[in-house]
């Protein structure tokens, strides 16, 4: 009798360490609500992920790939013959546009990446305006930038990896910035919007549709406190007092405003 | 298996049982199998009802069976599951965020999958008393020591990319809520130079910080008094504050994630060996090597002795406690067991305050040169407060309530006459959290015991615990599975500057 009960035993607790193995990717799963079903491929995926490591790795591979080839792209030229233009080089290979001081001239990359080699003619010359909007830059990407010190605006319109560390960043440009668009950026929190405050010359600020924000209204209203002379911007939000979470706390700031 | 004999029973017992079923053939036989159904339901009530109970039976067996079969979690012995395992490489006692950060980055390092089972214990499984998630949170570089600093770059630039490295394939990312704010520190005339000596050294380090006169601070801060103030120091970079609940479980999630082993309870006994050797002053010293920890079970009798080889002290407030019953600081006077690990719990206040007209979201993390601090909490409003209380009046570490007598009388004056708004505060809630206080020079010791030559130590910070987590524990991984520091070198806090009494210590600093 207790042969085959120590073998069912052993059967027992071979198998449930295997489902251990199996399923140790929910094991600290917090109570959430159920996330919206996935597409058929990657629930196909999620179930071989879960199931051989070889998958598993595979995707990990492909994740760190994708994120080496972000850092890549940011770290910006290194060559010695570029360092003069290195600011140049590297907003025209991430398809963004730049504008010299005193010249009208827009230099951008056009839609496969390409661009003219004639704003070397003006080597020497400060950068005024930066366009960046929908490119990939990153916090790494922006010591690219660190050295125009006259750079008067800044536009990041939909970056996807411009988030609130980002931001902490921009203090380099602290003296010269006088507009910033950060509008429809999907990283960006009130923790980073916080940063800005060291922007002493920022004159017009857009912070339209940032996604992330969640008592908009007040987020605003604390933004124009901190930044008295600044002109801020912010549409795309549901301001909507009945609905919004807080709306007593905006209420009553907004009072106090007047 | 009592399934079964029940089975049995029943089916001596049931005499009925057979004859209806030589009933129901004969009926067959005669009228077809159609009527089957009909002649089984029409028995009498008795017959019935036994139906019922078997049926019951015969799915209550199903069930244990569908248990039994390989796939699930069933097994006939009583096995408590929560009990740790009975062999681990490398026991880490302290779940909080420093524990979860060591087993996190020995996962991370070791060359093969499953190379090290280690085994997290933690007593508290609610964090009611957990300095990690009692603490306001905040994150600085502007220390004095190198070291600190650069452990507070290595931690910053971790929580930067904290997704890269915390990161579970197919769960939420982590959102830290991380605050860029700031640190503002101010200076009297007494720690004007102080503050000077500490901004060069925080230069030199890589910390973007930078020094404002009185009028640059009234112009970047207007609702702040300076009077009394000489000098200020604001970080404009990689300083505020975040959630450290949040931390401490993206490191869990992972941690679990890759392979360790969770485990609630209490370690209430250290089994080992005792080696007597001959120091070079002709000292004899009792060497010891721990065997086994005695992991005890919350609310319960149970108890399971885990054999490592390997045990890290992580146990925060109360890490003292666990060298203490090795015998650590009872030995003779002059002798290195007579020297006490020189941790201890202190208990600290922090208090919520509601003032609509305070500062705002431009409120950095200010440190007045008093040693009161606040911050902001949240948009609504609402700051946390509080002040380290003089050695002579350290309050009592046996419970976690809150003297409110002490804000009245410490914490408020000051806070109004730096920021005037403060005037009309209201307090709105208070907690009280343990700090793991290093006693000898406030600074977390980092290595092996000299005389437990298997207990690593990582405790005594003082307060930056939480802050340092990510950058120590890889430096602990780093020590035991390399044999020393390979990307910072913190060999400065090791045990030895106790033995050999020269303290570390912060200036300037709360």
């Amino acid at each position: 009798m207790s042969a085959p009960l120590t073998s069912l035993h052993r059967c027992c607790q071979r198998s449930a360490l295997l489902l251990l193995v199996a399923r140790r990717q929910w094991c600290s799963s917090s109570a959430s609500p159920p996330p919206p079903p996935l597409p058929r491929h990657r629930r196909l995926l999620l179930f071989l992920t879960q199931r051989y490591y070889d998958i598993e790795m595979l995707v990990n591979w492909k994740s760190q790939l994708k994120r080496k080839w972000l850092e890549w792209k940011n770290i910006g030229p290194r060559s010695s013959w570029r360092s003069e233009v290195t600011s140049q080089y590297y907003v025209l290979r991430l398809r963004g546009g730049f504008r010299y001081a005193g010249q009208s001239e827009w230099f951008r990359a056009d839609h496969r990446g390409r661009f003219r080699q004639d704003f070397l003619k003006h080597k020497g010359t400060p950068l005024e305006e930066v366009d960046m909007s929908h490119t990939d830059i990153n916090f790494t990407g922006l010591r690219n930038l660190a050295s125009q010190q006259s750079l008067r605006t800044l536009k990041l319109r939909g970056c996807p990896y411009v988030d609130d560390w980002f931001l902490s960043r921009l203090h380099v440009f602290e003296d010269c910035l006088e507009e910033l668009d950060i509008s429809h950026c999907p990283q960006i929190t009130t923790g980073g919007l916080a940063a800005l405050r060291n922007l002493k010359g920022l004159k017009r600020l857009d912070v339209s549709s940032l996604p992330r924000i969640e008592i908009a209204g007040l987020v605003v209203i604390l933004l124009e406190e901190m930044l008295p002379q600044c002109q801020i911007t912010a549409t795309g939000y549901n301001l909507d007092l009945s609905q919004a979470g807080g709306e007593k706390e905006v209420e009553e700031l907004s009072q106090r405003q007047r | 298996m009592s399934a079964w004999r029940r089975l049995q029973v029943k089916l001596r017992t049931a005499p009925g049982f057979f004859a209806s079923i030589q009933l129901t053939r004969r009926h067959a036989r005669q009228y077809g199998p159609l009527t089957l159904c009909r002649s089984l339901s029409t028995g009498s009530p008795l017959q019935n009802k036994y139906f019922k109970d078997l049926k019951a039976q015969l799915a209550g067996f199903r069930k244990k069976a569908s248990d039994a079969l390989p796939g699930s979690s069933w097994t006939p012995l009583l096995v408590s599951p929560n009990l740790p395992p009975a062999r681990v490489d490398i026991v880490i006692i302290g779940g909080g965020v420093v524990g979860w950060s060591i087993a996190y980055w020995l996962k991370q390092k070791e060359m093969i999958r499953e190379g090290a089972r280690i085994l997290v214990v933690e007593k508290d499984p609610m964090y009611s008393q957990s300095s990690t998630v009692l603490s306001a949170g905040g994150i600085r570089q502007q220390f004095s020591l190198p070291e600190n600093i650069h452990l507070s770059l290595a931690s910053v630039n971790f929580m930067r990319k904290i997704n890269d490295y915390l990161g579970v394939m197919n769960e939420d990312p982590v959102d830290l809520q991380f605050n860029q704010s700031g640190y503002l520190f101010l200076a009297s005339e007494q720690g004007a130079q102080i503050m000077e000596e500490n901004y060069i050294t925080q230069r030199n380090a890589g910390a973007h910080v930078s020094l404002l006169s009185p009028t640059q601070l009234k112009q970047k801060f207007p609702w702040i008094n300076t009077d009394g103030v000489v000098l200020a120091s604001y970080g404009l970079e990689n300083e505020g504050w975040f959630d450290p609940w949040t931390l401490l479980n993206a490191f869990k999630r992972k941690a679990i994630s890759m392979g360790v082993i969770p485990c609630h309870g209490e370690v209430t006994d250290l089994k080992c060996t005792t080696k007597m050797l001959r120091s070079d002053s002709d000292e004899i010293m009792a060497v010891k090597r721990i065997n086994y920890v005695k992991v005890q079970m919350l609310n319960s009798l149970e108890y399971q002795p885990v054999e490592c080889s390997i045990v890290v002290n992580a146990a925060g407030a109360f890490s003292g406690k666990l060298t203490k019953m090795l015998g650590i600081g009872s030995g003779p006077k002059d002798s290195i067991a007579g020297i006490p690990l020189p941790v201890e719990p202190r208990k600290r206040y922090v208090y919520v305050v509601n003032c609509p007209d305070g500062p705002g979201l431009d409120t950095p993390f200010l440190i007045d040169y008093s040693g009161v601090y606040f911050r902001r909490e949240g948009l609504g409003g609402n700051y946390i407060a509080g002040v380290s209380p003089e050695e002579a009046e350290e309050p009592d570490t046996n419970n976690l309530e809150v003297d409110h007598q002490f804000f009245e009388e410490k914490v408020w004056p000051v806070l109004a006459h730096r920021v005037p708004a403060f005037e009309k505060l209201k307090v709105t809630s208070a907690w009280a959290g343990f700090y793991d206080y290093n006693t000898f020079d406030q600074n977390g010791i980092i290595g092996v015991h000299p005389l437990i030559n298997n207990m690593y130590l990582a405790t005594g910070f003082s307060g930056h615990g939480l802050q340092h987590s990510p950058a120590v524990g890889r430096a602990v991984a780093e020590l035991i599975l390399d044999g020393n520091f390979k990307t910072l070198d913190l060999s400065s806090f090791s045990f030895g500057r106790i033995l050999s009494q020269e303290p570390m210590l912060e200036r300037n600093i709360v």
